[in-house]
C-alpha cells in the first residue's frame, strides 16, 4: 500500500470513530434532555421506572447503538492504525465535533469559555499522548 | 439558565470523572493477568470474567454509563464533555502514584489544560434553556398559580 493509500486509511477510519462517537452522544444527551431530570423520575418511580423510561426512548436506543459501533470501529481502528495517531486523534475530533453537533442540533449555548474548554482538552489530550 | 449545582449534582460529575478512569484502569490490569486474547483463543474472554479486576472495572463502567446519562438530563453536553475528559487526568495520576510509572513533562503540561478546562465550564451555567421549555416552565407556573386561587 502507498503512504498516501495508508494515510488516507488511516484518517478514514479516525473520520468514522469520531462521527460514531459524535452521533451516538448527540442522540443520547437529546433523548436524556427530552426525557426531563433523571434523579427525579427516580425518586417519582424508582430505579427500574427510571430504567424503563430510558429503555423506552427510540433516541436513546439509536444513540447506544451507534455507541455500540463505535466501539467496534474503535477496535478496529486501533488494530490497524498505530496507537500513537489514533487515541488523541480520535478523542480531540470527537470533542470538537461534539462542541460543533451541541451548538447546531441540540442548540446549547456554546459560549466563549466552552470553546476555549474544548481547545484546552483537545491540547491536553495530545500533550498525554507523548 | 439554571446556574446551580446540588450536592447530589456535584457527586454524580465527580463519579462521571472517576468511575470511568478508574474502570479502565481495573480492566487494563485484569487482561494483563488474564494474557493476550487472540481469535484462536477467545475463550480467554469467558475465563476475564472470572478476574475479580475485570469483574470491578466491569461494574464501574455501567456506573460510569449511569452517572453520564444522569448528567445529560439536567446539564448541557458540552458541561459533562470535559468532565469525562477529566478521566484522563485521573488515569495519568493513576500511572504515576499507584502503579509508579515516571510522567514527562508533556503529561504534566496536558493534565494542568485539562484541569484548566474543567474549571472554565464548571465555572459557568451547566444548562442552556431552550425557548420550548421555557414556555413550558411558564405554562406550569400560570397553572400552579390557577390552582393556587
Amino acid at each position: 500500500m502507498s503512504d498516501a493509500h495508508t494515510t488516507l486509511h488511516s484518517w478514514a477510519c479516525i473520520g468514522v470513530v469520531a462521527a460514531m462517537a459524535i452521533t451516538g452522544e448527540c442522540l443520547i444527551a437529546a433523548a436524556m434532555r427530552k426525557l426531563g431530570d433523571l434523579d427525579i423520575i427516580r425518586a417519582k418511580s424508582g430505579m427500574p421506572g427510571a430504567i424503563r423510561a430510558v429503555l423506552s426512548s427510540p433516541m436513546f436506543l439509536l444513540g447506544a447503538t451507534c455507541m455500540a459501533l463505535n466501539f467496534f470501529a474503535m477496535l478496529f481502528t486501533f488494530s490497524t492504525v498505530e496507537l500513537s495517531l489514533a487515541a488523541p486523534a480520535t478523542a480531540s475530533l470527537t470533542y470538537v465535533g461534539n462542541a460543533v453537533a451541541a451548538k447546531l442540533f441540540l442548540q446549547e449555548n456554546v459560549d466563549r469559555r466552552r470553546w476555549l474548554a474544548v481547545v484546552f482538552v483537545c491540547a491536553g489530550v495530545l500533550l498525554l499522548s507523548k | 439558565m439554571k446556574h446551580k449545582l446540588t450536592l447530589q449534582q456535584y457527586l454524580i460529575l465527580i463519579a462521571v470523572m472517576l468511575t470511568a478512569s478508574v474502570g479502565d484502569s481495573l480492566l487494563s490490569k485484569g487482561m494483563e493477568q488474564v494474557g493476550a486474547v487472540d481469535l484462536h483463543h477467545l475463550d480467554k474472554l469467558w475465563h476475564a470474567l472470572f478476574n475479580p479486576y475485570v469483574d470491578a472495572g466491569i461494574l464501574l463502567l455501567i456506573g460510569f454509563f449511569a452517572s453520564y446519562m444522569t448528567a445529560l438530563s439536567w446539564a448541557d453536553l458540552t458541561f459533562v464533555m470535559p468532565a469525562t475528559a477529566f478521566g484522563y487526568v485521573v488515569v495519568a495520576l493513576l500511572a504515576r502514584f499507584w502503579r509508579h510509572e515516571q510522567l514527562s513533562p508533556y503529561r504534566w503540561a496536558g493534565i494542568v489544560l485539562i484541569v484548566c478546562a474543567v474549571g472554565f465550564v464548571a465555572n459557568g451555567p451547566p444548562r442552556t434553556e431552550l425557548a420550548e421549555e421555557n414556555s413550558a416552565h411558564r405554562e406550569l407556573n400560570i397553572m400552579d398559580s390557577g390552582a393556587g386561587r
